[in-house]
């Protein structure tokens, strides 16, 4: 059976909606092992003398160039800032994403500005009362990588960028798949 | 001294077997392959004979064609089950041999998975006594090991070839395997289950050596780092403990103590670095800590800004680490 002559140009059309369409995944899925990075190596301003590690004098702090963060639109960097959130013990005090120690991070409020940039400084800089200076301790690759997961906890990245799932073993099944409590009678009744 | 070591080659084959496991599984192949290899030419032979042979000049009858034809299928469908009947009973038998519990005097060693490196660690009944170490196994001839194998992202597979056969590292589950090395010598092993980008470049090294030197070996893989006396070490330790190494790496003796990368307390003792991807060298490694990801693109390792005499510093104080 040949398709109808009307519905050829349907085809053509629909095919190329679709190739428009994905476009956008490509820097989505984009992953950029050997990203020309660290180009800002300048000493800038410290907040507070906490830092990581052992007390030990520290050169200089890289600041960041003005603008919108490098990941914020790749999940595998975001994927990649969540893992390091967690392997750099940002988890210790923020918890995953509700604070403790620290501030949360997941509600609107930024005592420090919601901007990758300022997100950014929090970090390298440190904070006054407890937030320790990252500066030359994290490269500023994976720094940008871990702004990029810690906008997208309050919902300030796309939502297909944000990481889906934990890297973590499921000690239990995922909310989605979870099963509903089944309401027990009470048998006083 | 290091460079000798690089040098001299690693088995690498199923074929050179160096412990009993791995030399029944090497035996069961050959006979395999052996029977196959007869089976083979038998059917080739009987496939020649049959279209190469003249017709006879009076055909027998077909009741008596269908009575010898019954009688080839027989007999063959009877070698058949036998050869396979054969196998099954060898391939158990090998097994159950290669599987046995080694008992209580085996050398008890964790592994554990990550990408893309192995984490080798020698417990003991007092915490202090534990050793680890990265990427190369130290075993003890003559001694079975017993592996405890873990993961902690995805599935890996451990694989000596000349040693024994694979057994995969599960994360959340934990799965074992042994064997008994036979003679000294340095074996080669790699991943065997696909495990991500830089699956290829994750491979061990596992050294027998004789009870003796093992166990010197142990005890000085349990000491903790000793604190530089040269000022150029000392510099250099001061860079590892003020950049972005002392997030992921532990070195004992010092504040470092991050489990996310390889301990790197004993990393001069080592023959290579970077899960078998590299000679340890001074050049091989002043490359790796500058731009790893051209070496292994993907590598969890991030690219290091370094002075070159901040890098001078730091190598020359890795190189202290024994």
């Amino acid at each position: 059976m040949t398709p109808c002559p009307a519905v050829r140009p349907l085809r053509l059309l629909s095919a190329g909606a679709i190739a428009l369409l994905s476009l956008p995944a490509c820097e989505r899925e984009a992953r950029r092992f050997n990203p020309p990075s660290a180009a800002t190596q300048d000493a800038a301003r410290r907040v507070t003398d906490l830092q990581p590690g052992p007390p030990v004098q520290t050169v200089g702090v890289p600041s960041p160039s003005p603008g919108r963060g490098p990941y914020e639109e790749n999940a595998y960097g975001v994927s990649q800032g969540k893992t390091l959130y967690n392997q750099f013990n940002c988890s210790g005090c923020h918890s995953q994403g509700g604070g403790g120690m620290g501030p949360p991070l997941m509600d609107d409020k930024w005592l420090y500005g919601s901007d990758p940039v300022d997100i950014f400084e929090t970090i390298v800089q440190g904070r006054p009362n407890g937030m320790p200076a990252f500066g030359d301790k994290i490269v500023s690759d994976q720094v940008w990588q871990i702004v990029a997961y810690v906008r997208s906890m309050s919902g300030l990245l796309r939502k297909d960028v944000a990481p889906g799932r934990t890297d973590d073993m499921q000690v239990r099944s995922q909310e989605q798949a979870t099963r509903k409590a089944v309401p027990v009678t009470d048998p006083q009744r | 001294m290091i460079a000798v070591q690089v040098q001299s080659p690693s088995a690498y084959s199923v074929h050179g077997p160096h412990s009993p496991q791995a030399r029944r599984i090497d035996s069961l192949g050959d006979a395999m392959y052996l029977t196959s290899a007869v089976v083979f030419a038998v059917v080739v032979a009987a496939l020649f004979w049959a279209t190469l042979r003249r017709r006879r000049v009076e055909e027998p009858s077909d009741d008596r064609r269908e009575r010898s034809m019954r009688t080839g299928v027989i007999v063959a469908t009877a070698a058949t089950t036998i050869i396979l009947f054969v196998f099954l009973i060898l391939d158990l038998s090998v097994g159950r041999a290669i599987t046995t519990n080694p008992g209580p005097e085996a050398l008890q060693v964790r592994v554990t998975g990550h990408q893309w490196w192995w984490e080798i660690q020698y417990r003991d009944s007092l915490p202090q006594n534990w050793a680890t170490t990265a990427n190369e196994i130290h075993v003890p001839v003559g001694r079975p090991v017993l592996f405890e194998l873990r993961s902690t992202d995805v599935i890996h597979s451990l694989w000596p070839p000349n040693l024994n056969g694979k057994r995969d590292l599960i994360p959340g589950n934990e799965n074992s395997i042994w064997f008994q090395a036979d003679s000294a010598g340095v074996y080669r092993g790699q991943c065997a289950e696909f495990c991500g980008h830089q699956h290829a470049k994750m491979a061990f090294l596992i050294v027998a050596e004789p009870p003796d030197s093992f166990s010197a070996w142990l005890v000085r893989q349990r000491d903790t780092a000793m604190t530089p006396t040269d000022s150029v070490a000392l510099r250099g330790q001061e860079v590892f403990l003020s950049s972005s190494c002392v997030m992921c790496h532990a070195i004992g003796g010092t504040p470092a103590g991050s489990r996310i990368g390889p301990d790197l307390t004993h990393l001069a003792s080592r023959r290579t670095i970077a899960a078998g991807t590299l000679p340890n060298t001074r050049g091989n490694l002043a490359g790796w800590i500058v731009n790893p990801q051209a070496i292994k693109p993907g590598v969890r390792m991030p690219s290091t800004r370094l002075d070159s005499d901040d890098l001078q510093a730091l190598l020359t104080y890795l190189e202290t680490l024994e």
